[in-house]
């Protein structure tokens, strides 16, 4: 009885030490005064698709989850993965079996605990064929055991290498070695779900009156294709350290009228418009931000059945690629900080260096001489032009890119280029069915690793859309998957695609957006642009 | 007249079963479908999924399910896209807002647009008839998505008066600028409208009759004039109305109101059958609906016009 008085006198006195500290308004690390309002309000384009973890899938949408939910591991802001309702894991010597460990204070926003059930649950709804996730591929990326199974409905769900020892150790078994496994826990997909919540309410579960969730935020209000909500979430286990009380979207599809209502105060944080970049970063320099994304840009050569012959012959893809200068792509069509592409995967790639590749030690003028003789060698020429199509989707910034590399190729190698513009589905069905020769494309990471870009360029890839095949980049893959250090494989796999030119790489993405100087704790240097709205602050003007 | 009411309603039952079938049609015969992605889903997941929204049935056999649902359940379906929610709820969230704005912009139209044209054609060839004209070619080259931008600019970044866009539960303040950016257009036309028409009326043979008679003008103009020369424009009103509240992909892009021209739009783009062919139905259904309200409103203008 003594000790209990005594303990609750102490919480009373840190409690009333602390209070003073918080009341003045002061960020308890940095000492910066705070502002009394602390509420994010940011804008996106488009409503999103959902905020249930195993149903979401665009980026706007993952990044309401990321804040209503908490999966395994979390990215800091650099990127890397901290825990989140994992404290850490340990893996079998082959790293096909990894235990987590579970916190065992993570609450759920009606009290009840997190365990390593609602993990199991979570995942196996994913992977359950009656859920029709669109995420459910992830799974397979993933490697679990007997996913592909029982995705297909051949295996019951039950036998998904997936178990809950106890309430807080989670047992994963996957169907071979892959060391990168803990990373792709940070994906909304594989956040836990409330099993009762869901029963209780079956798809409306969503809902701000019924859904349960366990991250450091609950759903408040959502008015669709207007605005979202979320506040704090008192049960998150990290409460005591979360600052931003509230987080409100407003959507406004038109990215220009959000930049004019940006300007006029009415959000925090808002994209910049097409081709404003430089302008914009003149004319505020302290609000507009540009930072490299685990993004790029590319051409897909057709290399299939329906393709033309001309690019089934190396050297013409090569003097295409040679002749595309990237830098004025970059610098004069984009301006906003994007990077010259000459491999797929992106320097801002985890544990990934670039490899130097030729193309990328060679001035323009090397390049283009060596484009003409390639072509010449492959016996087109003025007297013999080849001809190629470029196909893209309805977009400005597609089509000032298409007719300015036609142009190149016009100029230095005489080809006649093409420009065929289609709307985006059936943009994505021409290609889909290989009806094109060469098409725009983009490819972001879906998690910090080269893999999920060179996964693209073997020969099972569902998204080899150039229908590339070489036996050594899918032994290559395959054995990077295992490996301690699979930088070499990924260095030898950049080299043949540079030399084989399945795809060209035209640029590396960034992430341009405005900023209000008060918002604080952004996570600029992550590049899959995970965000977390607790490391956020608002400080005073 | 309850005639007519009770032929136009057996009319429209086949007319919405046509609207369902072509639009069911059409749709199906755009390229790609709702789950058409850049990351293509894997044979497996597709499949999972097609199952689940029944798209691995044939056509017609799609068809008969989404009618019967809506017949028996009055259930248009479930969104493709937005995955929380149902094309009911869309509907039951996005036309309320459609209308109340479409309705304001009708009032503003009718109010501003009738009026100025008949005073206009009062005073043809005054100051007054000058702006009236002024106006209507002014506000008819100016479409809504340069008005709306435009309206943002002034009302509130650059004069701080109002917000540029949200719904906020239809506050009026949220109301202004989208009904302003919405009802010019269709009051300029309405002046212009309203101005031919009473222009026309007031040189035919029977008025020329009537003056010569030596009816007072107000009663030539009040009770022989007028009611020939609203006929083009009720004929007008009718879609007009139901455009207005059947929703503006732009209104509601630029304005983030919520509302149900948006959704509209972008079903088509996404190929989100089932919002698509819900709201479909129901600007069909508000377009017979009009139509004969329209009907019956020519009956009360012109007498001679029998069904």
């Amino acid at each position: 009885m003594k000790h209990c008085i005594k303990a609750i006198l102490l919480a009373s006195a840190v409690s009333w030490a602390s209070g003073p500290l918080l009341a003045a308004g002061t960020h308890p690390t940095t000492g910066e005064a705070l502002a009394d309002d602390q509420t994010f309000t940011y804008q996106t384009i488009d409503e999103h698709t959902s905020v249930d973890p195993q149903l979401v899938e665009d980026v706007g949408g993952a990044a309401i989850v990321r804040d209503l939910f908490e999966g395994l591991y979390n990215q800091d802001a650099d990127g890397n993965m901290v825990p989140g309702v994992a404290l850490n894991h340990t893996t079998n010597a082959d790293k096909t079996v990894y235990t987590f460990t579970l916190r065992n204070n993570a609450k759920w926003s009606d009290g009840k605990t997190v365990t390593a059930g609602d993990f199991e649950y979570a995942w196996k709804r994913l992977a359950d064929p009656e859920t029709a996730s669109e995420y459910q591929w992830f799974m397979g990326v993933m490697n679990l055991k007997n996913a592909v199974d029982v995705m297909s409905g051949e295996m019951p769900v039950s036998e998904l290498g997936v178990k809950a020892l106890n309430d807080t150790t989670l047992e994963v078994t996957l169907a071979g070695s892959m060391s990168y496994f803990p990373l792709t826990t940070t994906h909304s997909s594989t956040f836990p779900t409330p099993q009762w919540a869901i029963e209780a309410h079956g798809t409306d579960w969503v809902k701000p009156e019924n859904i349960v969730s366990n991250g450091a935020y609950v759903l408040t209000k959502h008015v669709p294709n207007e605005t979202l909500e979320r506040e704090r979430n008192p049960m998150y286990w990290n409460d005591a350290e979360t600052i931003m009380e509230k987080v409100v979207i407003k959507i406004v599809n038109d990215e220009n009228v959000a930049l004019t209502r940006y300007l006029a105060g009415e959000f925090d944080q808002t994209g910049v418009p097409t081709g404003q970049f430089l302008k914009m970063q003149e004319q505020y320099p302290d609000e507009v931000h540009s930072n490299p994304a685990l993004c790029t840009y590319y051409y897909s050569m057709n290399m299939g059945e329906n393709g033309p012959e001309a690019l089934k012959d190396k050297r013409v893809r090569q003097a295409l690629s040679y002749a595309i200068d990237r830098d004025i792509i970059v610098n004069n069509i984009l301006q906003a900080g994007q990077f010259p592409a000459y491999t797929f995967t992106p320097a801002a790639t985890a544990g990934f260096t670039v490899p130097e590749v030729e193309a990328s030690t060679m001035t323009q003028a090397e390049r283009d001489a060596k484009a003409a003789e390639l072509l010449s060698a492959a016996g087109y020429g003025t007297d013999n032009p080849l001809s190629v199509e470029i196909l893209y989707n309805t977009s400005e910034g597609h089509k000032k890119i298409a007719i300015a590399i036609s142009q190149m190729w016009k100029q230095k190698l005489g080809v006649e280029a093409t420009m065929q513009n289609q709307e985006w589905k059936t943009f994505l069905t021409t290609k889909s069915e290989g009806n094109y020769q060469v098409g725009r494309a983009g490819w972001c990471g879906d998690y910090n690793e080269a893999s999920t870009f060179l996964d693209l360029v073997g020969s099972a890839s569902g998204y080899n859309d150039s229908k590339f095949a070489n036996a050594e980049v899918d032994q290559l893959l395959l054995d990077s998957k295992t490996s301690d250090n699979p930088q070499p494989n990924y260095t030898r796999i950049e080299e043949i695609v540079a030399d084989e030119v399945p795809l060209i790489s035209i640029y590396h993405y960034t992430n341009a957006m405005f900023l209000k100087p008060s918002i604080k704790g952004w996570p600029f240097e992550n590049v899959e642009g995970n965000w977390y709205s607790r490391n956020l602050y608002k400080v005073a003007k | 007249m309850l005639n007519l009411i009770v032929r136009r309603v057996a009319i429209a039952i086949p007319t919405l079963l046509i609207i369902l079938v072509i639009s069911f049609l059409l749709m199906h015969a755009a390229p790609g479908g709702p789950f058409t992605s850049e990351k293509p889903l894997p044979p497996q997941v597709l499949a999972n999924i097609e199952a689940k929204y029944g798209l691995d049935q044939p056509i017609y056999k799609q068809m008969i399910n989404y009618t019967v649902g809506i017949l028996t359940e009055f259930d248009f379906g479930p969104s493709f896209k937005y995955k929380d929610r149902t094309v009911n709820e869309i509907i039951a969230q996005g036309f309320p807002v459609t209308m109340t704005y479409g309705i304001w912009s009708f009032i503003v139209a009718v109010s501003f647009g009738i009026p100025l044209g008949l005073i206009a054609a009062l005073r043809q060839n005054t100051r007054t008839d000058y702006f009236a004209v002024g106006f209507s070619i002014t506000a008819s080259v100016l479409p809504n998505f340069v008005m709306a931008p435009l309206l943002i600019l002034v009302f509130t970044l650059w004069l701080g008066l109002l917000p540029g866009g949200g719904w906020n539960d239809g506050s009026w303040e949220n109301l202004i600028l989208p009904v302003i950016a919405l009802s010019t257009s269709y009051t300029a036309e309405l002046t212009r409208l309203t101005r031919a028409s009473l222009l026309e009326v007031l040189r035919s043979n029977y008025i020329r009759t009537a003056r010569a008679k030596g009816l007072p003008e107000r009663t030539v103009i009040l009770r022989h004039a007028l009611k020939p020369a609203m006929l083009p424009v009720i004929t007008y009103l009718g879609p007009m109305f139901v455009g207005l509240i059947t929703g503006s992909f732009i209104i509601d892009s630029i304005f983030s109101t919520g509302g149900m021209g948006y959704f509209f739009v972008n079903s088509a783009l996404n190929r989100d059958y089932s919002v698509m062919l819900g709201i479909t139905l129901l600007a069909g259904g508000l377009v017979v609906l009009f139509n004969l309200i329209v009907d019956l409103a020519y009956g009360w203008l012109d007498p001679q016009i029998r069904y």
